[in-house]
């Protein structure tokens, strides 16, 4: 095969650049200052991890905000005066004022959706395990790759700044609809914070291009001998069609933000039309807000498999590693991962059914919508049949892994309602949409990450994390996840509208009968955060203190990351770098309970899961 | 201060649990890492199964719970089909998520690390991945058709004999206008919009078919006729929320929209079905638009013909109401110098 011929030749072009690198071997390489090692480092487990520390930070500030208006949801006629303190005349007499409260909310879904489950996550694992996983030394450009982070980091300071600004951070909500974003007027929001919102945003992208185009090329001209494509483990495929879906849909999301940047500052039209607002009426004309909705979901829905398709890849590869025995249906698994990805581009309109969007064009978006269904379910049966006579280890990844099938089958039954258009009319905007993303694509996407955090922690940090809180971890968020999200169906259907302040006027007397239902659910988000707040002290704990990694492959995995030392350098394997042989899933085979993808096949051996075979 | 206690509380507990957490560690190397993890798999391979019963019977008492809070039956024409298309969804997703989800814990069980075991090498099987390709694809198939279905005749034209009313969302309340007599609503200027001159939507009052045009805060719809709201909104974008006939179509400046269904039960008949006497229906605003988006709420009174024809006639105009507050001069003949376009920008149905 030619691709073959080239993947060998760009590995030798990549070893001979590492000998040069290293000059005469690599005893010599760590002679490196504090701030090349661990601030501007170009080692990509290095910018992984500062990946996973910025996303973890930022998870607790967006998890707090979610506390805390779920304070305002439970209990609105209490007086919190802590909240005063924090927030001060935002949050007089210990109550959080409205604007207040849809600026937590903006800044929750911001947060968790882009700089967390974006960057925290695929930031994380991509770096890690791309090179780790395929046999390179490194990214096929470290360079990009450490802009990726400090843009990112960049992106982050201008939203934190946003969040103590006088007028405060934006509050249109995580899409930022105008004319709601784009009139100063409208809201307080609306005036510095969502300038500096756009801002951030936009640095944002520019960081997720490069990564992005970073991993491809990575994936695509730095395997080693031997990896072919279809010898890639499940966690490689589904880094990849994320990166591919980022560098594909991120673009248009840029081009919108600069548009609505001009219609806020320069007085141009693109989304603005007969308004009058505050006492006078607008000068702009023949603008369309549902254009900008079409250029944000046109990034907004991909971004949906951004989150998910990594937590995927990950759920896939611990399955099959934690129950010992090969995934099942790879091929297909693959597949699936392709139509997901694919079909994430002609499904963005039915976040629009009710926009005014002519119903006829809802109809494909109907049909694309309820085709992803498909290839997702063949996801879930071939997670079940891995399960099926395996031999699982009830390690803290595997509980997450297999927490991760069963909140993505709950979250995604809902999405065949929603996604036909004239149930959406009843439910969307509802909590029913709160309830069905939370569990699909928050919860789950957030066990992938668990489970991936757990599991590569030894290889991060060459220790493990504990076993005790990891598991109290897992089941409190488990059960958590599900007393929070579930009951909210019943709202959504009895088309409780979500984002609003408190239920408790008389006007909407229909929603009182929820209070105490919206009381539960509060304290149970409380004890699920402070569950999440013991995971990060158990990270940076066990990071320093943990039980240190002796073997240097714990799990007795089959990928290639595990045939790096216990600490692993820069350059990640002290001598060449290894060849393989066979996919990354024998486990169990022939009576063997685990075979490295580094062992060459014996002849009595018949190579399975594998259609291009090496020349030996 | 009982705060303070609470904060030391949970302080002291998360201590505890560390120092279980950190003991139960070094139990595990002295037992063995083999023995502990057998011992793993037992404890939560149980716990999965335990989880399985627990969170079905959890289902359950939910289910129970809640199901009287939700909503009455669909009060539109339009509302029931779609509780129809819910059911059969919610049926036939009930059926995938009941399956997936005992077969997923029963396999964490059965199928927990047991020493002496090994995993099956069992990787593949054409047949059966064809098979649950192919049914997922069919089932789709159906509930697709039956969406549309459902979509297009819910967004088809209105019928003919469908009454007009507009529909106008702002920061943050809602204002309703009827034609009148004339069945015709007069033309709009976003530019002539002054709430001060009682002209809160702008009519061009120089139009005579504004003349006779009805402006008020209140939905009101004939039962069993078909209503046609065409949608508007003077600032950001809004959404008409009516939960009760189980519909909605967002509100965006610049760019009308309209939405038609037919009420089934008038209020009166809706508060005896529900059995509360202060029944009322309500338009909720479902689009996020700005600070007091939550309190964008409108009453809606669906009535017979005639209640209805006698509730129009007893409102002024909102011609009459600015000319009453001296908003517009009375001589007429000052107006026809203004520039009028001849046809009224929007047309009823009729």
């Amino acid at each position: 095969m030619s691709s073959e011929v080239y993947t060998g030749q760009a590995q030798r072009a990549a070893v001979a650049a590492v000998a040069v690198h290293d000059g005469d071997g690599h005893a010599h390489h760590h002679h490196q200052s504090f701030i090349t090692k661990y601030i501007f480092s170009q080692d990509h487990k290095v910018i992984s991890k500062q990946f996973l520390i910025t996303g973890m930070i930022w998870a607790i500030i967006g998890g707090f905000f979610s506390v805390i208006f779920r304070l305002q949801l439970g209990f609105p006629d209490k007086s919190f005066p802590f909240l005063e303190t924090i927030f001060g005349h935002w949050a007089a007499g210990g109550h959080i004022s409205p604007e207040l409260y849809y600026q937590l909310v903006t800044m929750h879904g911001t947060i968790m959706i882009f700089f967390v489950l974006t960057a925290g996550l695929s930031g994380t694992f991509s770096n890690f395990l791309i090179p780790l996983q395929l046999g390179a030394r490194d990214m096929a450009s470290p360079f990009l790759n450490m802009l990726s982070y400090w843009f990112f980091f960049a992106a982050s300071i201008i939203m934190l700044i946003s969040l103590f600004l006088k007028t405060g951070p934006s509050e249109a909500g995580w899409t930022a609809y105008p004319p709601l974003s784009a009139l100063h007027e409208a809201s307080e929001g609306s005036k510095t914070g969502m300038d500096l919102w756009l801002i951030s945003m936009a640095v944002f992208v520019v960081s997720q291009l490069l990564a992005g185009l970073n991993y491809i090329s990575t994936i695509l001209n730095m395997r080693t001998k031997g990896m072919s494509m279809t010898r890639m483990p499940l966690t490689i495929w589904a880094l990849f069609f994320t990166a591919v879906l980022g560098v594909l849909s991120f673009p248009v999301l840029l081009s919108g933000f600069i548009l609505l940047l001009f219609d806020r500052n320069l007085g141009t039209s693109f989304y603005l039309s007969d308004i009058y607002i505050a006492g006078h009426a607008l000068p702009n004309q023949g603008g369309s807000p549902i254009l900008y909705e079409h250029l944000f979901w046109f990034l907004g829905h991909p971004e949906v498999y951004i989150v998910m398709l990594p937590g995927m890849g990950i759920t896939s590869e611990l399955l099959a590693t934690h129950s010992r025995k090969p995934i099942f249906g790879y091929l297909a698994m693959v597949g699936s991962l392709f139509a997901i990805a694919s079909l994430s581009f002609l499904v963005w309109a039915h976040h629009m059914f009710v926009s005014g969007m002519n119903p006829f064009l809802g109809a494909f978006f109907v049909l694309f919508t309820l085709l992803i269904a498909v290839p997702s379910s063949v996801k879930v049966f071939n997670w079940l049949a891995t399960l099926w006579k395996g031999n699982i280890q009830y390690t803290v990844p595997a509980l997450f892994a297999i927490g991760f099938v069963s909140l993505f089958i709950s979250g995604g039954l809902t999405g065949i309602w929603l996604g036909n258009s004239a149930l959406d009319l009843h439910l969307h905007d509802t909590y029913f949409v709160i309830a069905h993303f939370h569990l699909v694509m928050g919860i789950a996407a957030f066990f992938g990450m668990f489970a991936g955090v757990y599991h590569w922690f030894p290889k991060m940090f060459g220790r493990f994390m504990n076993n005790t809180l990891g598991y109290i971890h897992f089941w409190v968020t488990f059960i958590g996840a599900y007393l929070m999200f579930w009951p909210m169906h019943y709202e959504g259907l009895a088309g409780m509208p979500r984002r609003y302040y408190e239920y408790s006027a008389d006007a909407l007397a229909i929603y009182h009968r929820f209070q105490g239902l919206n009381e539960f659910i509060s304290v149970v988000a409380i004890i699920v955060f402070a569950v999440q707040l013991m995971f990060v002290f158990n990270f940076f704990y066990s990071i320093f203190k943990g039980r240190p990694v002796k073997d240097p492959n714990p799990w007795k995995a089959n990928t290639l990351e595990w045939t790096t030392p216990i600490h692993v350098g820069h350059g990640n394997w002290p001598g060449e770098i290894p060849e393989v042989h066979r996919w990354a899933y024998d486990y169990s085979k022939n009576g063997i309970d685990f075979i490295p993808q580094t062992v060459p096949v014996s002849p009595a051996e018949e190579e399975v899961g594998e259609t291009v075979k090496t020349p030996q | 201060m009982s705060g303070f206690f609470v904060v030391v509380l949970l302080l002291l507990l998360f201590i505890i649990v560390v120092q279980i957490a950190k003991a139960s560690e070094y139990v595990a190397i002295l037992k063995g890492e083999k023995k502990t993890q057998e011992q793993n798999n037992r404890l939560h391979a149980t716990l999965m199964l335990v989880f399985l019963i627990a969170g079905l019977i959890g289902l359950y008492i939910c289910h129970e719970l809640l199901k009287d809070k939700l909503l009455p039956v669909a009060a539109s024409v339009q509302g029931v089909a779609i509780d129809h298309m819910m059911t059969v969804t919610l049926v036939i997703t009930g059926i995938v998520f009941f399956i997936t989800q005992i077969l997923l814990f029963v396999f964490a069980y059965k199928y927990r690390g047991r020493e002496g075991h090994q995993a099956s090498y069992y990787h593949e099987n054409s047949r059966i991945e064809f098979f649950w390709t192919a049914i997922p694809a069919l089932t789709m198939t159906i509930l697709v058709a039956i969406g549309l279905k459902h979509w297009f005749s819910i967004t088809s034209a209105a019928p003919p004999n469908a009454m007009v009313v507009e529909v106008t969302g702002k920061q943050f309340n809602w204002i309703f206008r009827y034609p009148g007599k004339d069945g015709v609503l007069g033309k709009r200027d976003y530019r002539l919009i002054d709430e001060g001159k009682f002209n809160p939507l702008g009519q061009v009052w120089s139009d005579p078919y504004n003349h006779d045009d009805v402006v008020s805060s209140e939905l009101h719809l004939v039962v069993g006729r078909p209503v046609k709201l065409e949608i508007g909104s003077r600032d950001v974008i809004h959404d008409v929320g009516l939960p009760y006939f189980r519909l909605k179509m967002d509100a965006v400046p610049g760019v009308p929209t309209t939405l038609w269904f037919t009420p089934k039960y008038t209020t009166a008949e809706m508060a005896k079905m529900t059995g509360d006497p202060n029944f009322v229906y309500k338009l909720v605003c479902d689009q996020l638009c700005g600070a007091g988006h939550y309190s964008m709420v409108a009453n809606i009174v669906v009535e017979t013909q005639q209640e209805f024809d006698q509730w129009l006639a007893s409102q002024k105009s909102q011609y009459e109401l600015a000319k009453e507050g001296g908003a517009i001069p009375s001589d007429t003949t000052k107006m026809a110098m203004l520039p009028v376009k001849a046809q009224p920008s929007v047309v009823s149905a009729k």
